[in-house]
């Protein structure tokens, strides 16, 4: 299967004056249970393939599913924080369909009675006046408990993409665990914002379920995906109300699997119905694959043939009926709401706005407060996050989370600083190497020999020579102009082959110039 | 339709793929066959006014800790698989990615 063939686009631009965008955004999202939904099989990523089923999530005849009582209350609590109302009485359904990514022929999931439903969240994004955020509401419809599918490989083929495959190894170590799904309302109003509220949704939405700690939340490893479903309707005419403008044919685009992929093929879509609108053709109500490498959305199978998965209530499972008691104490377990939270640390950290925004925007909010938790001074776990690991993340179009590297490292790496036995620049090469796995900062630079010389005469030595051989600047020192001491530090650190703390050098040379 | 031939179940065996010998083929034949009969008498009832129901006990809330279990291990699991390679079941092609 070839993803370069390219459908015709329009800009962005244009496609926004003629189409006004409808979202819906589905969200499914692994627990981080001990074991499966339904059955007692461990739940370890990375496990050697099928080492970790049993007869349940097999399908094999006769076993018996029950529920996880854990994810029953992960999903009441998300559900919860989702401002949804509980279900006092609902069932799991069977999802039939013939795949061999599920073992039993079907998915158990839930129908029509979800056990979270009509909610809302509120999303922040920057204000499109550039002043402060503007607050975007996004109406949850549902959210409901399921087990995921099995994992598979494909094999043979001419290219090895999948179409050319000749067989599938499937992996079931995946299926049976606990998913929540959580699906949005149609998101209307959005306009030329759409691709930023929808990155934006799944951001908030991610915070929140971090904060829940009901799921690691890892966009790369899959325990939190995204599919987005978009259509266009034409733009209101004069005097008429856009929601009076009938909804157009959607696309479902699945395995938008970063938050800026969920942005970037938002985007595309859009580009690509408008083309096809524009051009007076249909949109085709189908799947589409997002394609991270391309920035393009190729089509999937069609929608409709898929779409009989006649559903019907579980025989197997009896109903989930939260008391209201149970319902109420987990409604206490809440953590305070994101926006909240923010307001609350941004205080604590000492941040400005414009800092706050930073760290809203590198998604690293939760990677502060747990490298703070772990030791690191506030300024610290900012700069490495927002500075350092961002610059990373834009160049390689990645999370700052996705390099390895922990809230623990970062507390660590700041406390090598701060205890002088690092400058930046080391700390920076320290972090090099944790990226590339070669352990705990502190590891890393034993490893590779680094560390700030902390013999003082050492240092002393080089300041003394420095000073002889530079004596106008010393004269300037010393007749108050400080600030040329830079020239001085700089020969110092080059003598010392870097690994001198600055801020000593400094201290030394402005003593021994008598302005210390 | 109760009545159910020596062909029927040697056929839903091999759907099954479940090998059964010729003793245990000619056994199952006349169990299935009672069984099949059993739930035929389902249909005598009168269901006109009964709602629908999804489970015969009027039970809520049946759960259990999230506590691991032993699993069945990968030699077990994939010794009841036709096929398989790299410790992972071998199936048909299928077409979209997971
Ligand atoms: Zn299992």
């Amino acid at each position: 299967m070839s993803t370069a063939t390219t459908e015709p686009v329009l800009s962005y631009d244009e496609a926004l004056e003629k189409f006004d965008p409808v979202m819906g955004l589905e969200v499914h999202v692994e627990l981080n249970t001990k074991t499966k939904m339904f059955c007692g099989c461990a739940t370890e990523f990375g496990a050697e393939p099928n080492t970790q089923v049993c007869p349940v999530c097999l399908g094999l005849p006769g076993a018996l599913p029950v529920v996880n009582e854990k994810a029953v209350e992960s999903a009441i609590r998300i559900g919860l924080a989702l401002n949804c109302e509980i279900a006092e009485w609902c069932r799991f359904a069977r999802k039939n369909y013939f795949y061999p990514d599920m073992p039993k022929n079907f998915q158990t999931s839930q129908y029509d009675e979800p056990i979270a439903f009509n909610g809302w969240l509120d999303v922040e994004i920057p204000a499109a006046s550039g002043d402060g955020t503007e607050v975007f509401r996004v109406e949850i419809e549902r959210a409901h408990m399921e087990e995921d599918t099995g994992k598979s490989l494909h094999v043979g083929g001419s290219t090895g993409r999948i179409h050319g495959a000749e067989y599938s190894l499937v992996d079931y170590n995946r299926a049976g665990i606990p998913l929540i799904e959580i699906v949005t309302k149609p998101l209307r109003g959005a306009g030329e914002r759409a691709p930023e509220v929808a990155k934006a949704y799944v951001a908030t939405l991610r915070d929140l379920l971090r904060a829940l700690h009901v799921s690691d939340v890892r966009m790369e490893q899959g325990s939190l995906r995204c599919d987005a479903n978009l259509s266009l309707r034409a733009k209101a005419a004069d005097g008429q109300a856009q929601d009076d403008v009938p909804l157009g044919t959607r696309t479902e685009t699945k395995n938008v699997n970063s938050l800026r992929s969920v942005e970037r093929a938002v985007r595309y879509e859009i580009c690509r119905q408008a083309a096809i609108l524009d051009g007076g053709d249909k949109v085709t109500q189908e799947t589409r694959h997002w394609h991270e490498d391309t920035g393009v959305t190729t089509s999937g199978r069609e929608k409709s043939d898929a779409e009989d998965y006649r559903y019907f209530p579980e025989p197997d499972l009896v109903p989930v009926a939260p008391a209201r008691e149970t319902v109420d104490e987990l409604r206490t377990t809440l953590p305070e709401p994101p926006a909240q939270r923010r307001k609350r640390l941004q205080a604590d950290w000492g941040y400005s706005d414009l800092e706050m925004r930073d760290v809203v925007n590198a998604g690293a909010v939760e990677l502060i407060e747990l490298s703070v938790e772990a030791g690191a001074t506030p300024a610290g776990a900012r700069k490495w996050w927002t500075g350092e690991l961002a610059r990373r993340a834009n160049a390689e179009g990645k999370g700052v989370d996705e390099f390895g590297v922990t809230p623990e490292h970062v507390a660590e790496l700041d406390r090598t600083v701060k205890d002088g036995r690092l400058n930046d620049s080391m700390a920076r090469q320290v972090l090099d190497g944790v990226i590339a796995g070669e352990g705990s900062p502190v590891e890393v630079a034993d490893a590779r020999g680094l560390e700030l010389v902390q013999d003082d005469d050492a240092l002393e030595a080089a300041v003394d020579k420095v000073i002889e051989a530079n004596p106008d600047v010393a004269e300037k020192v010393r007749s108050g102009k400080v600030q040329a001491a830079g020239a001085l530090i700089g020969q110092v650190m080059k003598e010392m082959k870097g690994q001198a703390d600055a801020g000593k050098a400094r201290q030394i040379i402005l003593s021994r110039l008598g302005v210390g | 339709m109760s009545s159910l031939s020596r062909d029927d179940v040697a056929h839903l065996a091999g759907l099954a793929r479940i090998d059964l010998s010729d003793a245990e083929l000619d056994k199952m034949v006349g169990e299935l066959s009672v069984i099949l009969e059993s739930v035929a008498k389902v249909q005598q009832a009168g269901a006109e006014d009964a709602p629908p129901m999804s489970h015969p006990m009027p039970l809520t809330n049946v759960t259990r800790p999230d506590e691991v279990r032993p699993s069945l291990g990968a030699d077990a699991a994939l010794a009841m698989a036709p096929a398989s390679e790299l410790q992972r079941f071998s199936v048909p092609r299928i077409l979209a990615e997971d």
